[in-house]
């Protein structure tokens, strides 16, 4: 390590044939990290809670749909849910659907990302939407029942509310979580922010510098996540209940 | 009719918990379904409110039969023990959110809020949180929810049973006066005889998912059917029918339902008159512990065969009498009852 060489002078050094600068790499990553891991967020949380109010209805087998979803989502690797979306999806599938994907989808491996982070995020989701709901009294959905709501209008407007707002601690780990998942997709190819750190490792061997600058951006998009939902937080706070936790 | 339930039975799983109950309610009636717990009065309301579908019988609200019809379409106000209010909304919203969701005009829910908050004295609190109120003002936010869309029926599941004694005695007398205001056929749920009798105009006691009795507080408790009512509405005393020194009391006791095997006696404490000297009927007896409750003085008496009685003495007796531990004196039971079967 004695011979290792501090060069933070790096990032600004053009690439030798393009023109572009090092730092535009690791921009662009970024920005396809941020792409990735928000688009996929929505889905995640859309999904999510709905298959967790799936888990908790009277109907049977809506439970088994939603019970189902959350062991097989939650118990495969991540690594091995992108593969099989990526590698394994387009084999299975009738062959004009399989090379649909393999050619004619626009940006690919963008695609699988997106979905499989969604997919397994929302898993993860579902589990604690499931919880939240059961941590609530069966009375309030009774009283909504005897009020004359719906069964629907009883999740929408009496648990929903309430479990949502339980639930923003462990939602602000789930939603730091898949900026970290996303680095995974590296592995299928996915330029985003670890995939172009490492890109310029390769070309400049200043390793150092790359992952110190990769670090603080993780770290920093964490930190800007953590203050947004702890402002969202403040914002649906209700007076006298889950204060004080 | 207000109410009309006729043979329901419910079972969950190996647990009777309502058999063949019928029950007739009529409008505008303030009824108590009183019991000790598990003995179905609570699944009886909420199968009345269709929270609990029946296994057999047919249930009738104002005249059409509900049996299969959901809690949403029958229009019942429900209270529930723990006031279920929804935590995340104010207490103006929580009495009009089943207003909005009916979409009823915005002018018309504000006044309809607005004379609900003053039927239940919280004026100034309608903007608060649930979590901001004491339990006897969520208890009354509850009520004044339940009844905002002008229910045909409202239904109470133990509704003091959280609150401390002293809330709990102001509320019972409260929700008499509304119900005399509001008029809407009432049904409550509670295992405190004391609060059914208080709050109610009528009385059903269950025990064991059937109906025991019902009728008015004052003819329950004078006239109980059956062991299980006077022992549980009232205190007792419960003696062995062959209890050699009251054996000549049998004849003037009363045996409600021609009681083929009497087996005991039932004393009310305040039905054993005590003297100092002996006389016909009067039997002897020793004070075996005088226990002060402040406004009633009990004494607790041995007979000479053994057995224990609890008496109570006014507070002109004891003054009169001056009970000592240890001192003997003579009773006289003024009433007495005989069923064959025990007590609750």
């Amino acid at each position: 390590m004695d011979s290792y060489r501090w060069n933070w002078q790096v990032f600004w050094n053009t690439v030798d044939y393009g023109g572009e600068q090092y730092y535009q790499w690791l921009v662009s990553g970024l920005l396809l990290t941020i792409a990735t891991s928000l688009l996929a967020w929505c889905l995640a949380l859309f999904l999510g809670i709905l298959l967790g109010v799936c888990t908790t209805t009277p109907l049977k087998w809506v439970c088994w749909i939603g019970d189902i979803y959350v062991e097989v989502f939650r118990n495969i690797p991540l690594i091995v849910q992108m593969f099989l979306w990526f590698f394994v999806l387009p084999e299975i599938l009738p062959p004009s659907w399989g090379n649909w994907l393999k050619t004619g989808l626009p940006f690919p491996e963008f695609y699988t990302a997106v979905f499989s982070l969604a997919f397994f995020t929302a898993a993860r989701i579902a589990e604690q939407v499931k919880a939240g709901i059961m941590s609530i009294p069966l009375g309030q959905k009774s009283a909504g029942l005897a009020m004359g709501f719906t069964l629907l209008q009883v999740y929408r407007y009496i648990l929903l509310p309430c479990v949502l707002r339980i639930m923003i601690p462990p939602l602000t780990s789930e939603f730091i979580n898949i900026f970290k998942n996303s680095s995974v997709a590296l592995t299928i190819g996915l330029l985003e922010l670890m995939a172009t750190g490492q890109q310029v490792n390769e070309y400049t061997f200043q390793g150092m510098e790359v992952f110190s600058v990769v670090t603080l951006l993780y770290v920093g998009i964490a930190l800007v996540v953590n203050a947004i939902m702890a402002g969202i937080e403040e914002r649906v706070k209700i007076p006298g209940y889950l204060e004080g936790r | 009719m207000g109410i009309s339930i006729e043979n329901v039975s419910k079972r969950f799983g190996l647990f009777q918990a309502i058999d063949e109950v019928s029950l007739e309610i009529k409008t505008g009636s303030l009824v108590a379904l009183l019991g000790p717990s598990g003995s179905g009065k609570s699944t009886l309301l909420r199968m009345i409110a269709g929270l609990e579908t029946p296994d057999t019988g047919r249930i009738s609200l104002v005249g059409e039969d509900a049996t299969h019809r959901s809690v949403q379409e029958r229009n019942i106000g429900f209270v529930f023990q723990h006031y279920a209010l929804f935590k995340h909304l104010t207490v103006r919203r929580n009495i009009a959110f089943a207003l909005e969701i009916r979409k009823v005009p915005t002018v018309q829910i504000k006044q309809r809020v607005q004379e609900l908050l003053e039927l239940i004295q919280l004026e100034g609190l309608g903007d608060r949180y649930p979590s901001q109120l004491s339990g006897g003002q969520r208890q009354r936010v509850a009520l004044a929810r339940a009844l905002a869309f002008q229910p045909q029926v409202l239904l109470l599941d133990e509704p003091f049973g959280a609150l401390d004694a002293k809330v709990r005695k102001e509320l019972r007398l409260w929700l008499r006066h509304l119900h005399d205001t509001v008029n809407v056929t009432t049904v409550f749920v509670t295992h405190d005889q004391e609060e059914a009798m208080e709050v109610a105009s009528e009385l059903v006691v269950m025990n064991k998912g059937r109906i025991e009795q019902s009728g008015s507080p004052a003819d329950i408790y004078e006239n109980p059917n059956t062991p299980f009512v006077m022992g549980f509405i009232g205190p007792v005393n419960v003696l062995p029918a062959h209890t050699d020194e009251l054996i000549t009391h049998h004849s003037k006791a009363e045996t409600p339902h021609s009681a083929k095997e009497p087996a005991h006696l039932f004393l009310r404490p305040h039905d054993i008159l005590i003297y100092l000297e002996p006389g016909e009927d009067r039997i002897p007896a020793t004070i075996e512990r005088v226990i002060h409750l402040g406004w009633e003085v009990q004494v607790e008496l041995s007979l000479t065969s053994g057995q224990t009685l609890i008496a109570n003495l006014t507070r002109d007796s004891l003054e009169e009498l001056q009970p000592k531990s240890g001192q003997g004196v003579f009773i006289s039971p003024r009433r007495i009852k005989l069923f064959s079967g025990v007590a609750a």
